[in-house]
């Protein structure tokens, strides 16, 4: 099972971090602190794994972020690649070739993204074109609740004048 | 309206955190957002709720302390519309973990949603409580995920087994009500729904054993059906990666029909053909491919045995090896570790490629590699393999460093062949990274010397030669200045020399020279200090023409800051100065240091002495000794009289080194009182005299640091110049001179009650007796002595009489009247003995014997037990 996700700029900024497993706010801190040393330091040619703690973590860099994700000893660390690479897909298909500015300033929307991909540690969607649907259905069930609530005020307002 | 929050927006906040220059910047708007935030919170602010809690959160990445934002998440959660819902799931699943109290108001909430006729916030719902529940949680909402696990549309469906996995792990209990329904989704078509329902059966079946088998019998059949449709279905471009169709569901089939296949033939049997189509057909040249084919072959390996299919397996795993890519390599390296205990020949054959790995430039390749070749070392390969691995300490990193050393001497130590090779190994590993070598490595090293006899020579040259070039290895120092010290005459005249030596010429003082460096250096640390105050002394008995140098250097060391520096400097310094009469037999090498028992010990077991038939010869310190035998105690804490309980492995070379320099001592031996820092010197004054007993002349020190004259350290230490024994009390009888005194032994002193002699042990040579006596007030230790009696007509030479006893009892041995016993009864030796019964009045004494000595030039040894001992003793 994947224990955390996260992701790192290069110059070590938390874009994205997602708990799987229990881990107090410090110990968080305090992960995230060692892997980025870990895993910044490392030369580009080196494999994506890195042993830590008695777990995995797999990582691969993207343009100036890297994509982590914590495994167990016993998982397929081939696999994980690969799970990160589908996630990296499906963003950028929603963000129209994805940069770490887009993840900036919509975090919640990579966020909403994950959870489309990943429950409880394990992967929940293979096809790119339903997260993509899903997340294209819930995002206009906001926007219609909006354009509501606007011209609901709209009504009260015009009601009040 | 919050007249705060209405500033910014969170694509504002953003900017601004960005644009700060320094942290105390970021810091400052942080601050300001927080308190705007905390004010909104206050005033129960509707309308920007959720753009504060979005706020919060990247607040939160941040590193920033948002628990105050916590009970909005809970509101959000309760208000009716979608959007609110789900940013106040996401800041549920973010600012909350499972373990805080607050989330359990939550699940009032998350019961409400599960039902909710919106079936995407039925998926908020199920999402939250999937990553974050607890335990309490899992029971209360366990009844509605199983609902969910067939509700209408597949996208609930997966969600819902997912959550599943995450309430079977937190309660185990509850894994049997998902059976059913779990295996109800293996036939589904979807494959979200059949991603998630494969994982939850797998993961029900790790831990219930009964869905283990319902799944085993029900469900094979059709995962292997699926398999096969999926390996052989067309493209698909939905689920395509790289050619292969959803590798993510190939990969999770194969891991559940490897827990179904674990220990049941049947099973194994059914999935063999799709094992060997998905081994040979995948393709290999993507990442994808690799996955499924390292899933694979580790399935191949788990279920039952099937010999072509492990013979393809461990193919594919060579391919891996040879691959450039190191993630492949590096899941090689994995799956050959699993490998190796199903079938270690075929691994073998990958040895050279391995040990390639070991020293690639990736820290997790290495890693792997080093574990690997560690578990392929065995009796035949050791020697090329150890070789590889020497050389390759030499240009290693520094931090891979430790975890090499401490693998080559593992491995040394457990196959080597014949010792002259472990020393020469352990040599090369001591002059390369002897700073990463932990201490039970090189005691064992000076163990495997001090029995390697006729290699002492060769060694302590072989040393003497690394040191010059390897002076700043610490345990390279320590084993070398210890070697100096014992064999230090074997160094100068070349005893034992090999073929395969070169000749070296060492003068005495080369030999000092070596100590002084180790001595003086000033990275020595304590240890290696003391032991090379030690080794001077005993070259000073060996070395008479370098005797006065070796003094000089010694008085250096009288005012030194470290107490147990200038404690042995003081104390050698006297033995060096008045008496020069016992300074030889002193420093009398050591005797040889049993094997077993330091082996025992590292096990943290010890050989209980009466039991065993080999007599651990570290506990009789007199063993291979001439009259003064004892006397080796001087550096050799006669603590080892009786096996002491400990279970630390080093103590013993510890004790054997007088290097015991922790605060505490963990034994004390054969009842001494006193602090550990004085036990040297308690040793060495306690020759062969009860160090206990309040009687007996000897206890200076103990006299002393009872505090009966408080004197400074410096002063009690001084005193100690064996005059000043003035304050030893009165009423003993005879006065012994403690070092000049092999004579009476005190111990007739006693009006204890009295008990018969008995006759120990009698055979056609050699009659033994013993006489018991008893101090007053102290019932648990008896007085022996010992009458050795001639039977023969021949005289015995070198008589030595050594014993062991049981754990409970402790032994101490004084020296004997005399080595040489005359023919035909015509006198006797006697030696008296100290025993002490822990178990008094439980148990009685019982004392195994050996008894040496030399008729005719020609070695006789007898041994016996002594069962007779009047009771009460």
């Amino acid at each position: 099972m994947i224990h955390f996700v996260l992701l790192i700029s290069r110059q070590g900024k938390v874009r994205l971090t997602k708990w799987y497993s229990p881990y107090t706010q410090k110990e968080r801190s305090k992960v995230i602190r060692e892997l980025s040393g870990v895993i910044l330091t490392r030369a580009p040619k080196l494999c994506n794994f890195v042993e830590w703690r008695g777990y995995k973590v797999v990582y691969k860099r993207y343009a100036s972020l890297y994509f982590c994700m914590c495994i167990d000893e016993d998982d397929n660390e081939l696999e994980v690649l690969e799970i990160i690479h589908h996630y990296v897909e499906i963003l950028d298909r929603y963000f129209g070739s994805v940069c770490e500015l887009d993840l900036i300033f919509n975090f919640h929307k990579a966020y909403y993204i994950l959870d489309e991909l990943l429950i409880a540690g394990e992967l929940q969607e293979s096809s790119k074109k339903t997260v993509a649907r899903l997340i294209a259905a819930q995002d206009s069930l906001v926007e219609t609740a909006k354009e509501e609530a606007s011209s609901i005020s709209n009504i009260i307002a015009q009601a009040t004048k | 309206m919050n007249p705060f929050s209405s500033g910014t927006r969170l694509r504002d906040m953003i900017r601004a955190i960005r644009a700060s220059k320094t942290a105390a910047e970021e810091r400052a708007v942080v601050r300001k957002e927080c308190a705007a935030i905390r004010a909104a919170i206050n005033e129960n602010d509707q309308d920007y709720r959720h753009r504060n809690l979005a706020k919060l959160m990247f607040i939160h990445m941040l590193g920033y302390p948002t628990h105050f934002g916590q009970m909005e998440c809970l509101k959000l959660i309760a208000s009716p519309g979608f959007p609110e819902k789900r940013i106040g799931y996401l800041g549920l699943m973010l600012l909350l973990d499972e373990r805080q109290e607050v989330l359990m108001l939550v699940t009032n909430s998350l019961k409400q949603d599960l039902n909710h006729t919106n079936q995407y916030i039925v998926g908020l719902a199920l999402c939250a409580l999937g990553n974050i529940c607890s335990a309490e949680m899992a029971r209360d909402l366990a009844p509605e995920v199983e609902r969910l696990l067939q509700f209408r549309d597949p996208n609930i469906r997966k969600k819902a087994a997912l959550c599943s996995i995450r309430i079977i792990k937190k309660v185990p209990d509850l894994a049997e009500n998902f059976i059913n329904s779990a295996t109800a989704l293996l036939r589904e078509k979807h494959h979200g729904v059949l991603i998630t329902g494969v994982q939850l059966c797998t993961d029900l079946c790790k831990i219930s054993p009964e869905a283990l088998e319902h799944v085993r019998k029900k469900c094979t059949d059709v995962l292997v059906r699926t398999l096969r449709d999926l390996a052989n279905s067309p493209y698909s471009p939905e689920y395509d990666i790289a050619g292969i169709t959803d590798p993510f569901l190939h990969i999770r089939l194969l891991k559940l029909l490897r827990v179904l296949g674990e220990g049941d033939a049947d099973a194994s049997d059914s999935m063999n053909d799709i094992l060997a189509q998905v081994a040979t057909k995948t393709e290999s040249n993507k990442v994808a491919g690799n996955a499924i084919l390292y899933e694979c072959v580790q399935t191949i390996m788990s279920i039952e045995d099937n010999g072509g299919l492990r013979v393809l397996a461990i193919n594919s795993l060579g391919r891996f090896l040879s691959n450039r890519d190191n993630n492949i390599r590096y899941v090689a390296l994995n799956m050959l570790m699993k490998a190796v205990t199903a079938d270690g020949q075929a691994v073998q054959r990958h040895r050279a490629t391995i040990l390639e790995c070991v020293k690639d430039s990736d820290a997790s390749i290495r890693k792997r590699a080093l574990e690997l070749v560690y578990v392929l070392v065995n009796e035949t390969n050791v020697k090329p393999l150890a070789k590889e691995l020497i050389d390759y300490l030499e240009v290693s990193e520094n931090d891979f460093r430790g975890d090499l050393t401490a693998k080559i001497c593992s491995i040394v130590s457990k196959f080597s062949p014949e010792k002259i090779w472990y020393i020469d190994q352990m040599l090369k590993v001591l002059s390369e990274a002897g700073n990463y070598v932990k201490d039970e490595v090189w005691h064992a090293l000076i163990v495997v010397i001090t029995n390697a006899t006729e290699l002492h020579g060769y060694t302590v040259r072989a040393l003497y030669r690394a040191f010059q070039t390897s002076a700043e290895q610490e345990s390279l120092v320590r084993v070398t200045v210890w070697c100096i010290g014992e064999y230090g005459d074997l160094l100068v005249n070349n005893v034992g020399m090999l073929d395969i030596e070169d000749p070296i010429t060492v003068t005495e003082s080369d030999a000092v020279d070596v100590l002084e460096i180790a001595i003086k250096r000033h990275e020595s640390d304590l240890t290696t200090k003391a032991m090379a105050l030690v080794a001077l002394l005993k070259l000073s008995s060996r070395f008479p023409s370098c005797s006065e140098r070796i003094k000089e250097i010694i008085v250096q060391f009288k005012g030194n800051l470290m107490l147990e520096l200038q404690q042995r400097a003081i104390e050698f310094n006297s033995i060096l100065a008045k008496h020069q009469n016992i300074r030889s037999t002193l420093v009398e090498r050591m005797p040889v240091l049993d094997e077993a028992t330091f082996i025992g010990r590292k096990a943290g077991s010890l050989p209980g002495a009466a039991s065993t038939t080999t007599m651990p010869s570290v506990g009789i310190p007199n063993g291979e000794a001439k009259p003064a035998a004892p006397l080796i105690d001087l550096l050799d804490l006669s603590s080892d009289d009786a096996p002491a309980p400990s279970s630390s492995g080093g103590d013993l070379l510890h004790d054997l080194l007088g290097v015991d320099l922790s605060p505490a001592p963990q034994q004390s031996g054969a009842g001494q009182p006193s602090k550990s820092g004085t036990d040297v010197l308690l040793d060495l004054l306690s020759v062969g005299s009860p160090a206990q007993s309040s009687s007996s002349t000897v206890d200076i020190l103990t006299s002393n640091t009872n505090g009966k004259s408080p004197v400074s350290p410096l002063d009690d230490i001084s005193s100690l110049s064996l005059s000043s024994r003035v304050n030893s009390n009165a009423g003993a009888a005879p006065m012994m001179d403690l070092l000049d005194g092999f004579g009476p032994s005190p111990s007739k002193e006693n009006n204890g009650p009295v008990y018969p002699s008995i006759t120990a042990y009698e055979s056609s040579s050699l009659r033994l007796t013993f006489s018991f006596s008893k101090q007053p007030g102290n019932p648990e230790t008896t007085n022996i002595q010992a009458t050795f009696t001639n039977l023969s007509s021949n005289v015995y030479t070198d008589f030595v009489f050594q014993a062991a006893v049981p754990k409970f009892l402790q032994l101490h041995l004084d020296p004997a009247s005399s080595n040489t016993l005359p023919a035909a009864g015509n006198g006797s030796v006697t030696q008296s003995l100290k025993v002490t019964n822990s178990q008094h009045g439980k148990k009685n004494l019982v004392m195994r014997i050996r008894i040496a000595y030399k008729l005719n030039g020609k070695d006789t040894l007898e041994e016996g037990q002594i069962n007779n001992f009047p009771r009460e003793l």
